[in-house]
């Protein structure tokens, strides 16, 4: 797992099957695709990619927590994480042990 | 209460590629839908994806753990499971972090 695809990859892989496209114009489109899916989300708005899964913000509350370090108790504020819930032809295909 | 944000799918992706980028509708359906495909079938393949800017799609092997049917009480074991995870990049996660809600 460690030889990761990265979105350069990807790129490569769409403009092979793209041909009409050009390379220029694929990795534009994907950059545009992630840049609409990270605006999307750092606003908290909701992403359904059929078949792939679906982003949202989930709220987390505030609460006690401990510098590792020196032990001492701080509190920590709520804030917002990502999750991912991957669709069911997602898990299905990834569950293939 | 949130603020009516629309739900982002794979045909606000090809509109967006289409009215931004100038593809045509089906050369922007048809991207939309193969992006996906690709990081899919990477991580079908065992691979994790990493996307700069955005995050990376992990994936994990769980080993089978004890499990109960909510409905019944009945003890079943939920087998082991390879699944994918998500963690936001570090300029999404600093985005997401600045996000107060809104009250």
């Amino acid at each position: 797992m460690d030889d990761a695809v990265t979105k350069s990859e990807i790129i490569n892989a769409l403009s092979e099957q793209q041909r009409h496209l050009g390379y220029r114009d694929v990795e534009f489109s994907v950059k545009a695709i992630l840049d609409h899916l990270a605006d999307s989300l750092a606003d908290n708005g909701r992403i359904e990619i059929r078949g792939f899964g679906s982003f949202t913000l989930r709220y987390r509350k505030p609460r006690m927590g401990r510098n590792p370090k020196t032990g001492e108790a701080v509190e920590l504020d709520s804030r917002y994480v990502a999750y991912f819930k991957p669709g069911k032809e997602m898990r299905e295909r990834v569950n293939n042990l | 209460m949130p603020t009516e944000t629309k739900t982002v799918t794979k045909a606000s992706l090809a509109e967006e590629l289409y009215e931004r980028l100038g593809l045509n509708k089906r050369e922007a359906k048809d991207l939309v839908e193969q992006f996906f495909e690709e990081v899919r079938s990477a991580l079908e393949d065992g691979r994790n994806v990493k996307l700069s800017g955005f995050g990376n799609f992990s994936l994990r092997d769980k080993s089978e753990r004890p499990g109960r049917n909510p409905k019944t009480g009945e003890e079943i074991p939920v087998s082991a499971r390879r699944v994918v995870t998500f963690r936001p990049g570090q300029k999404l996660k600093a985005r997401i972090d600045a996000y107060r809600g809104d009250e």
